[in-house]
Order: C-alpha cells, then structure tokens, then sequence
C-alpha cells in the first residue's frame, strides 16, 4: 500500500495555491466584487484553499476574453488545434500522480480511482478528440451535373460549460476536448463543491492554450452559473447536473434560441439473470464485482447501478454472495491506495444520502448491510463518510426511483426476461444499465428492449472515448465521449454551388 | 385522495427563517423539487417567476411562513410526483455548498428535503 501525504504537507506530490482567482484572457483575475469562499475537502471537512465568487461582472469578462480570442482559435489548422490537445494529454500524463492526488483531497474519492480511472480516462479524451478532428472530413452531394452541395464544419464561437463536482477533472476533460477541438473559445464554470482541482489543472497546462480560449469563473450557480448559462453572448450550453436545473438551463437557451447538451443523471438498473450463477467461476466473480461496483466513487456517478434486479432463481445465493462482497468494501482515508471507498463530496449530499436511508425504512425496504453514516475516526471523524448500503424492496419505493447519489443500491428480484425489462424501463430515466448473462441472444434482447442510452453487456462503470454516452428519456440530450460529440459543437455550413452559366428561365 | 385536502409538503424553523431572509433579499420565491443526477432530490428555490412552470409540472403545495408575504409555492414535475405522492415532503435546511442556481447556496447553506409517509387513507 501506499499513503499519500495530504496536499501542502511535507512530502506530498502536489500543492494547492492558498487562493484562486479566476482564469480569464490567459492570467489570474480578482472577482470584481472581491469576494472569496472557503474549499473544504471532504476527506477531513477542512478547507485548504479560498476560491473566488464570481458574479455577473466576471462572466461579462470571461466572454470578452472568449470572444477575443474565438475567431483566431477557430482559424488554426486542425492538425495545429490536435497538437495542442496532445500536448495537454502529453502534459497530465507527465503529472499524473500529482493530478490524481489533488482530485482525491478535492472530491473525497479513494485515489486508486484516481491513479487509474479519472486521470488516465481525461488524457485520453484529449488524446481521442485531437484524432477525431485530424479524422473529421466534410461531406459534398452531387445534385446534378453542374450544381454541388458543399458542407463544412465551422465551430459555434463561445461556448458555456458547466461542470458537475462528482468527476471535476474528468467532466471537465469530456467537455473541454470536444469544445476545443472543434475550435471553440469556452467559458467554464467548475461545481461550487469542487472549484480548486481544475486550477490546478490549468497551472500545468496554461502556456499550451493561447490567451481567452479557456476561461474558468469560479462561484455559486445562482451568481455565476445563471449569468452565463442565460448570457446571449454563449452560442451554445453545456451542462451536467439534475432536471430541475437542466429544464432552466432550457428556459434560458430557448430565450436566444440557443442549443444546450444535458446530461441530468439516472436511475440505473444492473440486471443479473440466473445463469449468471451456472457456475463458480471467473464470470461470477466479475458479475459479483460488477454488483458491487454500486460503491464506485462512493456512488456519486449519474450512471450508478443503483438498482440490482436479480432472477429469481439464483436470487438468494446471489445475493448472500454480493452482500458478502459489499462487506469486503475497504473504506479509509481516501489518499490510501488500499482505500476503495472514500468520503461523499459535501456535507449536504451526505445529508441527503441518510434522508434516503430514513425514506427507504419506512418504505418497508430491508437493510441487508449498510445503512447508517460511517465514523472512521480520527482525521477523518470530520469527513462525510456512508456505509455501503444494500437495501431489498419493491420498484415502487423511493430509494429506487430516485438517484440518491451515494454507496445505496436497491435490489429487488424479477421472474422472467419480461419481467426484467418491465422493471427496468419503470423509471423517469434512462441513461445507463447493466446486463449480465451467459447467454448473448438474452443479452442482445435486453440490451435492445431497455430504454437507456448505455448499455454495459457483462460489465459495467466503462467509460472509454469512442463508445457514446448520453442519455434516453430525462437523462438528457446529446451524446459525450464520441465524435458525435464534436457535431454538438460545430456548426454545419453549406454552399450550394452552381457551375452553370445558364439562368433558370423564370424571370 | 378522497377530494380532501392533504397536506404534502411542510417547512421546518430553520428553513422558515432562512425562507424569511432569502425573500427579503429576493422578494416572492418559489420550490422546484429536482430529481436526477448530483444535486438532484434536492428543492431548488428561485425568485417566484423565474423557473416556467407549466403543464407538466404539479403544485404540492403553498407554504406559508411567518413574516412573508407571499405564500412559497412547492412544484414539482408531474411524472417525479406519481412517484413520490405517497411522501409527505418537509423542507429542512443543512450547511452545504450550493447546488445548481438554487437562491440559498451563497449563504453556506442548502434545502434539503426530509420524507415520511403520508398516512394511508380511511
């Protein structure tokens, strides 16, 4: 095992600066207002860093910056623009541990998640959308002899993007390499409950970006989210978070008849039909990690598995199986490469999560192991830590119908494969799911009939770039980690062409 | 529901008095309940006016606080509702760090929703 030091204490790998203003224009700029807030890392419940609270003033700014630098950006060469993602990839890989160790004191996430997922995940993306873009070709249409349809691609100008605080880096990453790739200048606004790790992100890449192409505006969504979300100087929104906020992202962009992309979560169900259990095998035991992969990022992901539908015939044995697999779940102090479950990232979702935990008992739901917040002592007694919870009940309850956003599955069990869809598609949502058997035909069918707009086939909590991710139903509009992606931020234009000298003959 | 009137939603002290300041910074106010990913389950509050309500959405219910004059009115999507309706629904406030364009988030504070059954009918 290894234990990483805390940020800023001796012998640690990276740093964080005591403060951080705003990235706009390529420099550090004070919030006009000069107003700051506390960063508290959820490891401990200590802050570590100030942050500055942007207001309307600073967004204002920020697309000033964007808009300057915009027309330049979208002229450079494609294979220019590439190299500057690859350098970006180039840059986080060299910094790795240091990236990976600053998102874990920001998000409370374990770092071996870190180390191997979200950092890794990130330079890949920009390593993915600088080959799309070298790849990317517009298209011609003959329409007759002497008449051609020419479409190209032309980026959308400044584009917002806001991101969520459950994957700072990696979110970012998904939404950044696209944007830029296609030759946008963007205004980026990080989650409020994790605005310092993409400082820290920027500080290794700043001088591969030139001036205005990248601006970051820290604050509270109601002071800086708002103004740039319904800014009519942004030709497009990004946005990662619940429906509510999503819809009134949507009021605002229907005002400038702006597009958005929405990414507003799940409800995830992970299918597991009885001949998962045939045999006592390596499929088991990955169909038994693939349960328990609910307790990934401490269940923080918009595609969580947080619904186990189990067939009745393996059910029982299943399911002592995956309670005793839940229990094996290590939960330390995240920095601890031993550590596979680390702190929720606030105090008000870990306040949210144990209003579940009460509304799921009195639903009637068992507790098959879990339920209860998690002291783990020490430096870590002020964090915010959750047992990882296994509750049994019906698709009717509250705990499995709404995305509780912690280590909380809710497992019920199904008859047949009709049945299994049935209760599957029996939700508002519908952008991940899982499906486990040995059987490909039951696999391809269920894979087909649930209405999700990912479905993971004996696995589950892959996100590589080139598989696309987005969502059915109210999960959402658009499709990340794909080429299609670099659609959502281009414009089409088309010149339609005639080559002949002759006049149409109606006036 | 038997046509009486139910009682769905209610407000705890302190959220009542955080209610009190945020209206007389921002005036009337309004609850949008959310639902999905990350700040989702959470009650969004909003100057009154400034989230659409519309025909998909279903008002739980309008809480009256002491000291303000408009009473706060709770929504919520329709589809979210047909799958909460048997909760009763009490605004609580916790310290937190914001979500989405909520009005409270700058305060160091959040609304967060508490839920016990509603008692069953007859």
């Amino acid at each position: 095992m290894t234990r990483y030091a805390n940020p800023g204490a001796e012998g640690s790998v990276v740093r964080y600066q005591p403060r951080y203003d705003h990235w706009i224009g390529g420099e550090y700029v004070p919030p006009k207002q000069g107003r700051y807030f506390e960063n508290p890392t959820p490891v401990n419940g200590q802050p570590f860093t100030e942050i500055a609270r942007g207001t309307a003033e600073d967004v204002e700014r920020a697309l000033d910056a964007a808009h300057a630098a915009a027309p330049a950006w979208g002229r450079t060469a494609p294979a220019e623009r590439a190299a500057v993602l690859l350098r970006i990839a180039d840059r986080m890989e060299e910094h790795l541990e240091a990236l990976a160790v600053a998102e874990t004191w920001e998000n409370g996430k374990p770092v071996r998640e870190t180390l191997a997922a979200d950092i890794p995940l990130a330079i890949d993306h920009f390593r993915y959308f600088a080959g799309v873009l070298r790849a990317q070709e517009g298209s011609l249409s003959q329409l007759d002899e002497d008449t051609v349809a020419y479409h190209f691609h032309e980026p959308l100008g400044v584009v917002a993007q806001i991101i969520p605080w459950n994957f700072p880096i990696l979110m970012a990453a998904w939404k950044l390499a696209p944007a830029l790739a296609a030759g946008n200048a963007v205004v980026l606004k990080p989650a409020e409950q994790t605005p310092a790790s993409i400082h820290l992100w920027m500080s290794l890449v700043a001088d591969l970006l030139p001036p205005g192409v990248l601006n970051i505006v820290n604050g509270f969504g109601v002071e800086a989210g708002k103004p740039l979300a319904s800014s009519a100087r942004v030709a497009k929104v990004a946005f990662t978070g619940e429906t509510t906020t999503g819809r009134l992202i949507m009021q605002y962009a229907s005002e400038h008849l702006k597009p958005v992309t929405l990414e507003l979560g799940g409800k995830s169900p992970n299918i597991f039909f009885e001949d998962v259990s045939a045999a006592d095998d390596d499929f088991l035991d990955k169909a038994l990690e693939g349960f328990t992969l609910f307790a990934l990022n401490q269940g923080e992901v918009c595609t969580c598995p947080s619904r186990a539908l189990v067939q009745q015939g393996h059910y029982r044995d299943f399911m002592d199986a995956a309670v005793a697999r839940t229990r094996k779940i290590v939960q330390g102090h995240p920095l601890d490469t031993d550590t596979m479950m680390g702190a929720q990232a606030s105090n008000d979702q870990l306040e949210k999560i144990l209003s579940y935990l009460d509304i799921g008992r009195q639903e009637g739901a068992r507790v098959l192991t879990g339920g209860a917040r998690a002291d783990l002592g020490g430096e870590l007694s002020g964090g915010y830590y959750v047992e990882p919870t296994i509750f049994e009940g019906g698709n009717h309850m509250r705990v499995f119908q709404e995305e509780i956003f912690g280590p909380v599955v809710a497992v019920a069990p199904f008859s047949d494969f009709d049945d299994a869809i049935k209760i599957a598609n029996d939700t508002l949502y519908g952008l991940g799911a899982g499906v486990w058997t040995r059987d490909g035909t039951t696999a391809y069918r269920a894979g087909r009939a649930i209405q999700a707009g990912r479905v993971w086939t004996n696995c589950y909590h892959a996100y590589p770039a080139h598989a696309a991710f987005g969502g059915y139903k109210q999960s959402g509009i658009g499709r990340e980690t794909h080429k299609m992606m670099l659609d959502h931020y281009q414009q089409t234009k088309n010149l339609l062409v005639s080559y002949s000298p002759k006049k149409l003959g109606l006036f | 529901m038997g046509g009486a009137e139910v009682s769905r939603v209610a407000v705890t002290p302190a959220a009542a008095e955080l209610i009190r300041r945020l209206s007389e910074a921002h005036g009337p106010l309004m609850f949008h309940q959310s639902g999905g990913c990350c700040d989702g389950s959470a009650p969004m509050c909003y100057p009154l006016g400034e989230f659409r309500t519309g025909a998909a959405d279903v008002l739980l219910g309008s809480l009256e606080v002491e000291g303000v004059a408009e009473p706060v009115g709770f929504w919520m999507s329709a589809e979210q509702f047909e799958r909460w309706r048997h909760t009763h629904l009490t605004v609580d406030v916790v310290p937190g760090r914001g979500s989405g364009f909520s009005l409270e988030a700058p305060e160091g504070v959040r609304f967060l929703i508490r839920s016990r059954l509603l008692d069953p009918p007859g």
